[in-house]
């Protein structure tokens, strides 16, 4: 059922250094929770930047302020210069996914994107362009309620397609999906960005934004933690904690603490040290007649890392073990 | 006109207005036939042939209106029609134009349709439609309809959940407007300037069944026509705060 996306029909490369979508100081607050904080960053066009944070991150709530759904409390976001509502058309300049729930259920896959297309003076051939590009013809007289998760977010792509523009925003597109609707979805972003469009995803996952973005805004508890290239943020963020297995840890664990480093039971009785280089615990062992049996540098897992940056800016913490 | 266009393919895009448009029409039209069956045939009188269209078929058409916008709360379409229609009075508004059109042109449907029906079974009864009174009287039910529909409207976009605002809508003009009449002298004061009550003062036919019609035995202040205004200046109104509200709080 998924096809390849189509081939790129127009360019939309801008000019390198002039961002598509800036935000400063964006702040939301719904009663007392504060749910964007002061969120400053920009979105380049021509590749795949990732927006990453944990649930409740404030992810959506951004989303929605980008395109003048919620009215932000402080600050602002613009797009292509200007604020959402101020764009003509805007569906022919951005195109987005929140949610592939936004559609009436008895209201056919057709019916929904020609309304879209109405209002945005887009001929009805774009209907059926992007229902062929997303591989939805032959079911476009159905009514979207009776759509499986798959198709459903197939239907809001063709949505965020139907004007042709320049800015795309999925909200967490893959959740839900079987890993060939991901792969489908995620060569299909990958495609647009590199037709010089600005592609802007969300995702809790590290690992799912590490295989599509070249670029991550990572936020957390609505605060931004970072803004970086993907490449940047795994090297910054893991490969330093050590794996040590000895017979004598009881004396050495002490010692590594002492030095200010990290330690963690890790798997089989071996210690996991953070903040040290193996270089430096070999070191310490030798100096302190410690026989060790393994030392080795662990790739923490992106997961990992993430965890480790976010900490403290987790909105609901899994309550493990207690 | 391009919004209108949208809100006309987005409302006979979904069944429900197909729904409630045959309901409202099989309960005007068939309270009609049931009076007319009921009546000796000869004794028929147009003032009673717009009993169903002026109450019932109205709380259909007023939860057909309703349901207009609160679906698309329901179903998170209103956020879709923000992002293609960011200015949301305008998108609003092209809404009502289309639902109140059609709200009107059902009304006239079955108003003229009750009469017909009236004439089917009661052919010897008087039914013609000749003073302006009368013709208020039919073609009024119209324009009563596409008045109610801005009125359900601005109700839905207020609420925004169908159960809420059916209920609101339902209660106030079939149980509230005219309970208060119970209330001792101040009742019928008061009842003298509710919308609805002052909607059915301007379909009011004088002559043998005035006493029967809705409205009966209410001091109105101002003329048929002008009770007609009054109306629409309410449902205008409470429009206006509907899209002021629509406009400032989060889609
Ligand atoms: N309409 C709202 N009213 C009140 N609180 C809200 C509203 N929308 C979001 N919040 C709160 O704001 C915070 C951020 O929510 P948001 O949905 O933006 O997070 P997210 O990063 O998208 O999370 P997820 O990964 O779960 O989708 C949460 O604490 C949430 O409870
Ligand atoms: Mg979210």
């Amino acid at each position: 059922m998924w096809q390849t996306p189509s081939k790129p029909q127009s360019n939309h490369i801008t000019e390198r250094g002039k961002p598509m979508i800036e935000a400063v100081g964006l702040t939301k607050r719904y009663g007392r929770t504060v749910a964007v904080d002061d969120l400053s960053f920009t979105v380049q066009p021509g590749r795949v930047t990732g927006f990453l944070g944990p649930n409740g991150a404030g992810k959506s709530t951004t989303m929605r302020m980008i395109l003048g759904l919620d009215r932000p409390t402080a600050g602002r976001v613009l797009i292509d210069g200007k604020p959402y509502a101020e764009l003509d058309r805007p569906l022919q300049t951005v195109g987005a996914l929140l949610d592939a729930k936004w559609v009436h259920p008895n209201r056919s896959a057709r019916a929904h994107l020609r309304w879209l297309a109405k209002s945005n003076g887009l001929p009805n051939k774009r209907v059926d362009a992007v229902l062929e590009a997303v591989g939805l013809t032959q079911v476009a007289g159905k009514n979207a309620g009776g759509f499986s998760l798959g198709m459903s977010q197939r239907l809001g792509i063709a949505a965020a397609l139907l004007g042709d523009p320049k800015v795309l925003l999925f909200d967490e597109p893959v959740n839900g999906l079987d890993p060939e609707g991901i792969l489908w979805i995620r060569t299909f972003m990958q495609n647009l960005a590199a037709e010089g469009r600005t592609v802007l995803v969300s995702s809790h996952l590290l690992s799912e934004m590490a295989l599509t973005a070249s670029e991550l805004i990572v936020i957390g508890r609505g605060k931004l933690i970072t803004q970086s290239s993907t490449q940047e943020f795994i090297d910054g963020a893991t490969g330093n904690s050590v794996l040590v297995r000895s017979p004598q840890l009881f004396k050495l664990g002490p010692l590594l603490v002492d030095k200010g480093f990290t330690v963690r039971d890790g798997a089989d009785g071996a210690l996991s040290v953070s903040g040290a280089t193996s270089d430096q615990i070999g070191d310490i062992a030798a100096a302190n007649g410690v026989v060790l049996h393994e030392l080795s540098p662990q790739r923490g897992s992106l997961e990992e890392a993430f965890m480790q940056l976010t900490g403290d800016a987790v909105e609901y913490h899994a309550e493990i073990g207690k | 006109m391009t919004l209108l266009a949208v809100e006309r393919i987005k409302l006979f895009s979904t069944r429900s207005p197909y729904w409630c448009s045959a309901l409202a029409l099989v309960l005007g039209v068939g309270l009609t036939a049931i009076i007319a069956a009921s009546t000796d045939n000869g004794q028929l009188s147009l003032g009673v042939t717009q009993f169903g269209s002026s109450q019932l078929a109205l709380s259909v058409v007023l939860v057909m209106a309703a349901l207009a916008v609160t679906t698309e709360y329901r179903f998170s379409t209103i956020r879709a029609t923000f992002l293609a229609v960011p200015n949301r009075t305008s998108a609003l508004v092209a809404k009502t134009v289309v639902v109140a059109f059609i709200a009107g042109v059902l009304g006239e449907i079955i108003a003229f349709g009750s009469v017909g029906m009236a004439k089917l079974l009661s052919p010897a009864s008087d039914l013609a439609i000749n003073t302006s009174g009368e013709w208020r009287h039919v073609a009024g039910v119209g324009l009563l309809y596409g008045i109610g529909a801005i009125i359900a409207i601005a109700v839905g976009i207020l609420v925004r959940q169908t159960a809420g605002a059916v209920a609101i809508l339902l209660v106030w003009n079939m149980l509230l407007e005219g309970l208060i009449g119970i209330i001792p002298k101040a009742g019928v004061k008061i009842q003298a300037w509710l919308p609805f009550m002052n909607a059915n003062h301007f379909l009011q036919l004088g002559g043998d069944n005035a006493a029967e019609q809705a409205g009966a035995g209410i001091d109105f202040k101002l003329s048929q026509w002008g009770s007609l205004g009054y109306f629409a200046g309410i449902a205008v109104a409470l429009l206006v705060v509907a899209l002021i509200v629509a406009k400032r709080r989060d889609a």
